[in-house]
């Protein structure tokens, strides 16, 4: 009796995210999420550029490789383009509150029917650790070499709470990948953003705390304490909006 | 004979769009092109099409990429500063093969410049304009009959050769009205078996992308892609002659420049200079053989243009620097008068001209 397989939303092709980091979890669950609800077959994903730009290796659904941050603007394309197919993105921090902060609110103030994944593990990966806008206070990266000093460079983008803000935005979840039950909820709240949009209901994001044990230096163990320690404190999980729920 | 209607050039070509079938207009607001998007607010929602105005210029030529992804007809258009945005998006187009027309009505630069007419930005759209190795189809109107029946074209051609059409426009054709045909023929379909629809609807996965680490691939990638070129080149360039079968001097100049060159034709004439005039209507395939055959035939050219002289670079190579090439030109939003140009052609019979 098989009781364990891996996901159909998943290709073959092997991941080449570096050990320990957690973006081979969220790509499961996402693809789980797609296989599950029945949608593999008609969805479109949008690809991003930072360390997830070969997603469009690992989703088994049609991809498309979007401009840096502009992943929400090629997804408010496609999705009005073909209203009745699944259409996602998977971010990082860099590409989604840097240089895609524009598209992102206006996608969600447009309540876009689309779902967004946003991984936020607070650095640059693909360019070799630089401060991201959601590195925290004081935290070491190649260009934060003193630690982030707020003074001179401000504070970190929080995305849920800011994005709650906007009336468009239907659902905006913040969740995290550091522990089972944790990754439970993650799954939980994806599933319910794909299950907003095929019901119609709007603009989805869902962030997902996550681990980059390489930039931040520190062994796969040490890197989701370092997530429990300091990453969740700054970004308390949560649901931060559903209109959907309130409705209800 | 077809009926004619009297249209705005912006307003025309906004509706040649739609009969070319293309149901997706994504823009921003910027002068002197508002007219596109004001036009499409108005139609798209009556005919099932989607109108949006976008966060940006930036946002715009993305979901231009979103909607060309998925197989359909879709389009943008801007001014100078707003095509500058978009050049990324463009750049992307060109790298993943992606049909799509793209309009830029101009204005003058460089920066914010201003909202006057200008053809500034031949070397943008001619030359890249975004990163990488890569062409653009570039129509040029000179009436809003050709703001029509470039549109219906550029679609075409987008589609065909799964490149990106550029209306090179300027503000004066946008503004300007004329009566004009619509009756513009069939819509020709192509099979988009590229297409993102989802893996349900074709074979495999179908992937837009414009990523390669491996240099060997890459290479090979922007190889074929001007192999393609080669044959738009040879298949689709288009120019138009004006009385050049005498022709002594030979003006090059596109859009509103050559509508005035062809007034100032006919003044030269009556005071005995032997002008003519080629007219290219595509600036990219650049219409060189018909240039050099020319060459052969006349003692010089003059280059009439709406910047500080470029398109002069592309006739000087055309020809091979076989005649003297002399530019008549203003800048800025300034047009140059009939008079202006009859001045530099008295100057070249005279001998009093320096060339470029």
């Amino acid at each position: 009796m098989v009781v364990f397989e891996k996901t159909k939303g998943l290709t073959d092709n092997p991941l080449h995210y570096c050990p320990g980091c957690t973006h081979g979890i969220i790509h499961r669950l996402v693809a789980e999420c797609l296989e599950e609800l029945g949608v593999t077959g008609k969805t479109i994903g949008v690809a991003s550029v930072g360390c997830s730009v070969f997603s469009y290796n690992y989703f088994n659904c049609d991809m498309i490789q979007a401009a840096h941050g502009r992943a929400p603007a090629v997804a408010t394309g496609a999705k009005r383009a073909n209203p009745d197919n699944v259409v996602f993105t998977y971010q990082g921090d860099g590409d989604l509150a840097a240089i895609g902060t524009a598209e992102t609110v206006h996608s969600a103030a447009r309540n876009e029917n689309i779902t967004i994944i946003f991984v936020n593990n607070a650095i640059y990966g693909m360019t070799g650790g630089q401060m991201a806008p959601t590195t925290l206070p004081n935290q070491v990266t190649q260009t934060s070499p003193y630690g982030r000093d707020v003074t001179v460079v401000g504070y970190p983008v929080k995305v849920c709470e800011m994005l709650s803000q906007i009336d468009g935005a239907s659902y905006v979840e913040r969740v995290a990948v550091n522990n089972v039950k944790n990754i439970r909820l993650a799954k939980k709240a994806i599933k319910h953003a794909f299950e907003n949009q095929i019901a119609g209901k709007g603009f989805s994001l869902i962030e997902v705390l996550s681990t980059c044990p390489t930039n931040w230096g520190l062994s796969p163990e040490k890197a989701i304490k370092w997530l429990d320690e300091n990453m969740e404190k700054y970004y308390p999980l949560g649901v931060y909006k559903d209109k959907y729920k309130e409705e209800k | 004979m077809a009926e004619k209607v009297l249209m705005k050039g912006n307003e025309a070509l906004a509706e040649a769009a739609i009969m070319a079938g293309c149901r997706y207009y994504f823009g921003y607001p910027i002068t002197p092109q508002t007219e596109v998007a004001a036009y499409m607010a108005k139609r798209m929602p009556k005919i099932g099409g989607t109108f949006l105005q976008a966060e940006s210029e930036i946002a715009a030529i993305n979901m231009v990429i979103g909607v060309s992804s998925c197989g359909y007809r879709v389009m943008t258009s801007s001014s100078s500063p707003g095509i500058s945005l978009k050049s990324e998006g463009i750049s992307y187009l060109a790298g993943c093969e992606l049909p799509a027309l793209i309009v830029n009505v101009q204005r003058g630069g460089p920066g914010l410049g201003g909202i006057q007419p200008s053809q500034s930005d031949y070397f943008q759209a001619t030359k890249g304009g975004g990163h990488g190795d890569y062409k653009l189809i570039v129509l040029a109107p000179a009436s809003v009959q050709e703001m029509v029946s470039l549109t219906f074209k550029g679609f075409d051609l987008a589609d065909k050769y799964r490149m990106q059409s550029m209306i090179l426009a300027d503000g004066t054709m946008g503004q300007m009205m004329e009566p004009v045909s619509l009756d513009l023929g069939e819509v020709k379909e192509y099979a988009k078996p590229w297409a993102t629809t989802g893996t349900s609807k074709h074979e495999g996965r179908n992937i837009i992308n414009s990523l390669s680490l491996s240099p060997a691939q890459l290479e090979q990638w922007n190889i074929d892609r001007y192999e393609k070129y080669k044959i738009v080149e040879r298949d689709e360039v288009m120019f138009e002659e004006f009385m050049m079968e005498d022709a002594e001097i030979c003006i090059v100049a596109f859009g509103i420049a050559a509508r005035v060159s062809k007034n100032a034709i006919m003044t030269a004439r009556a005071k005995g200079i032997k002008v003519g005039m080629i007219r290219p209507i595509t600036l990219w395939p650049f219409p060189k053989d018909a240039l050099n055959k020319a060459a052969d035939k006349v003692k010089a050219f003059l280059s009439v243009e709406l910047n500080m002289g470029q398109m002069i670079d592309d006739v000087k190579l055309a020809i091979n620097c076989k005649k003297p090439v002399y530019l008549c030109n203003r800048t800025g939003g300034v047009i140059m008068t009939p008079d202006e140009i009859l001045t530099s052609l008295e100057k070249i019979e005279k001998g009093e001209a320096k060339a470029w």
